[in-house]
């Protein structure tokens, strides 16, 4: 068995080897795009475009903007005279946000009513709007803490701010996204690279002819399968850990955790993702079909379902379910705890094993379907 | 005209030998446009979360059930020591810990400051951030309860100064639901990965198999052939447009604001890009793979991440902008965005629409110039 299956891998690796300009194409692309990407993927919101129409003119709206300024968040592009101009500033996006004071603000604050500030925010990107919202909340928040303990002094009282809440950011201190989006192109890049160069491996022996040789070959499917698995999957490791390292040298993803453990969940998520694309295989009939397939599987429910982008906690409880048809979800959780937390087996020994039977009964599908399709 | 047309039939009768295909460009679209319509949601509104209350008075359970009622955070775990709560939140169960002193009763009613410790998994650092936001919030209202109680108790019956709140509207999208925002996004996005895994392989698929010969040596010109190839993928890709729109308007009952002819159109002319794209790379790609590998990383992915779909494009290093502007979806995005949602038409749009324009009759042209009728 173990012989057959060597000689099936040797002659895919020699496949492989004829055709330079693939293998090239295989190494430059992933490593190419995971830097070009990793620039791109953050969700930071910094340099909000803030427009102010000060009705009110008054030292309490002054200081107000000058709480808003120091957060550091807001960039006060413009100074607005005439309320019709914001619906314009906000359509041409020339500001993101604007913040609108009534003329009788401050009258009304010291008059010990409840005056309320204006926000109009651009909502089309909500992720963006949720930010704006919390940056608006805090400013003003601090100004209002700030004039009831000057209340609570004035009343000859304690002057004190009741509760203290003391925010510790654990792993990753200056909360920066890109960081941890990394694992998540990883994920992506490793996972579509698989799935389409196994898609087409038994599908091309089909188009091709050569299928019938190795029917009528003592090869058994499952020798068949694994020793089309094999040197993709020490092409794929090689691809893994030159993009790993590229996001170490270029972003800065360190590696708090165990490399070993690493190297074994890259191996196990690779088994995974192959044998998807091995699987497509022994459905298509034509490579065309196999990429559309591969390409569908792979794409966006790796980017989409599986945590990357979108936070799994907030789908529908039966999307929550249906994210376990990406094997990237849980390679997710574990390049997350490895790379970033730098815990240890006890947080996703789970993960390794969903990873491993998801690619067992893949294999166990396909060598099924192969079997079949000989007699 | 009659040989384009004998080839867009011969290229339909293909198409219909391999039942696997139809599935493909109708079935899958649909499925995927379900699932991913419902994923599609940014809004963090769940924050699992564990407490650590050393305290366990009446205060501090108030304190807690703050927390639980402004409806973002779930207490899922009570834990009564520090080294379990730090174990929820290395295994990623709970987002959030709050720790609560011993003395918390004690020195509210003392009139003293208690400082209470929240620790954040901050690996998301958005959904921290976030998260830390709504905590300050609940913490700094309930200190303005006890400040007020302090004042009433001190027989000041009147504050010297009103509050401050800011009041917040969100325009074009009130409920700040990411679905409405996302699903003519991922309209795109199907459309592209649909025609450009269509059209990638066309041309390369002839030359592997060796069908390219018979082509060769039938008397028609290189330019009948792209026509012929792009005919039927532009029906199958409006196809597949129009049912996933179909279902974008009738299951997720999102309406089109603005004109639906002025949406097809410029769905039409997102189309000659990606189907150009794709043209392209089968004219360039020695075999399958190669084309194949090509379109997911150089096409498809770029697609994903570069277009503003979920990663705004201001917030990227000015140089990745640039690279932006190559991505045919930064221009569709905007355009379905603008049609559906806010309900602009080409008066807004027209940069977009030329850029478009541009784009795909550029590509277009240069994969007919690249392809020629011969054998390597």
């Amino acid at each position: 068995m173990i012989n057959r299956l060597y000689a099936i891998a040797i002659k895919e690796f020699r496949q492989i080897r004829r055709d330079p300009r693939t293998v090239i194409i295989i190494f430059f692309f992933p490593v190419l795009m995971l830097v070009l990407f990793g620039y791109a993927v953050n969700f930071d919101v910094d340099h909000i475009k803030l427009g102010v129409y000060d009705e009110d003119m008054s030292p309490l709206s002054r200081e107000y903007i000058k709480s808003l300024e120091s957060s550091g968040y807001f960039d006060i592009v413009t100074y607005i005279d005439n309320p019709k101009e914001i619906n314009k500033l906000l359509d041409e996006k020339t500001v993101q946000c604007a913040v609108v004071f009534p003329n009788d603000l401050s009258e009304k604050f010291y008059a010990n009513e409840n005056v309320k500030i204006q926000y109009l925010i651009d909502g089309v990107n909500g992720n963006t709007a949720t930010v704006i919202m919390n940056y608006v909340n805090a400013a003003t928040r601090d100004l209002s803490s700030k004039y009831m303990t000057e209340t609570l002094a004035r009343s000859g009282l304690n002057s004190y701010q009741p509760i203290d809440l003391q925010p510790i950011f654990w792993f990753n201190p200056d909360l920066k996204t890109s960081e941890f989006m990394i694992p998540g192109l990883v994920a992506s890049i490793l996972i579509t690279l698989s799935v389409v160069l196994t898609a087409v491996s038994i599908v091309r022996e089909k188009e091709l002819g050569t299928i019938e040789q190795i029917n009528v070959s003592p090869v058994s499917a499952i020798e068949l399968l694994l020793g089309k698995i094999l040197p993709y999957t020490l092409l794929s490791l090689l691809v893994a850990a030159l993009i790993i390292i590229s996001g170490h040298f270029v972003f800065q993803v360190q590696i708090k955790g165990n490399i070993f453990l690493l190297f074994i969940s890259v191996l196990l998520y690779l088994f995974a993702s192959l044998n998807l694309g091995i699987f497509v295989s022994t459905i298509a009939e034509s490579q065309q079909v196999a990429f559309q397939m591969g390409i569908l599987i792979s794409q966006l429910p790796s980017n989409l379902l599986s945590g990357f982008i979108f936070p799994i906690e907030s789908m529908p409880k039966l999307v929550q379910y249906l994210t376990n048809i990406t094997p990237a979800k849980f390679f997710l959780t574990i390049l997350r705890a490895i790379l970033i937390k730098g815990v240890g087996l006890e947080a996703f020994w789970d993960q390794l094993i969903y990873l491993f039977i998801f690619g067992l009964i893949l294999l166990i599908l396909a060598s099924i379907r192969v079997r079949r399709q000989r007699i | 005209m009659k040989i384009i047309y004998n080839f867009v039939i011969k290229e339909f009768l293909q198409f219909k030998r391999d039942r696997r295909m139809f599935m493909t460009v109708i079935i899958a679209p649909v499925i995927q446009l379900i699932f991913l319509g419902y994923a599609a949601n940014m809004d963090i509104k769940v924050i699992h979360t564990v407490v650590f209350d050393q305290d366990r008075t009446e205060t501090s359970r108030n304190f807690i059930r703050s927390f639980e009622s402004s409806g973002y955070f779930n207490i899922d775990y009570y834990v009564d020591n520090y080294s379990d709560l730090t174990k929820l939140i290395d295994k990623g169960d709970a987002l959030v810990g709050i720790v609560i002193p011993t003395d918390f009763e004690k020195k509210i009613g003392a009139h003293r400051t208690v400082q209470v410790q929240t620790i954040y998994d901050g690996s998301d650092g958005n959904k921290a951030a976030i998260s830390a936001g709504y905590s300050m919030g609940i913490a700094a209202s309930f200190s303005q309860d006890i400040a007020n109680e302090y004042l009433q108790t001190a027989g000041i019956k009147k504050s010297l100064s009103g509050t401050i709140e800011p009041e917040v509207r969100v325009w074009y999208n009130p409920d700040l639901t990411t679905r409405v925002y996302m699903l003519p996004s991922i309209v795109g996005l199907i459309i592209m990965l649909v025609t450009t895994s269509l059209t990638s392989l066309a041309i390369v698929k002839e030359r592997e198999i060796g069908t390219m010969e018979q082509l060769i040596v039938t008397p028609i010109k290189s330019y009948q052939i792209i026509a012929g190839k792009l005919v039927p993928f532009t029906i199958l890709g409006f196809l597949s447009a129009s049912i996933v729109i179909s279902v974008m308007r009738f299951w997720f009952d999102i309406p089109i604001k603005g004109s639906v002819v002025f949406l097809f159109f410029s769905a039409f002319l997102f189309m000659l890009s990606t189907l150009g794209l794709g043209l392209f790379i089968s004219t360039i790609a020695k075999t399958q793979v190669q084309a194949m590998i090509t379109s997911a990383f150089a096409v498809i992915m770029p697609m994903i991440f570069l277009s503003g779909f979920a990663f705004p494009i201001e917030n990227m290093p000015i140089l990745i902008q640039y690279v932006t502007y190559l991505v045919p979806l930064r221009y569709f995005i905007v355009i379905l965005r603008g049609i559906i949602l806010k309900g602009i038409g080409l008066n807004e749009l027209w940069p977009q629409v030329t850029a478009l324009l541009i784009f795909g009759t550029s590509i277009l042209l240069l994969s007919s110039l690249r392809f020629r009728k011969k054998l390597e």
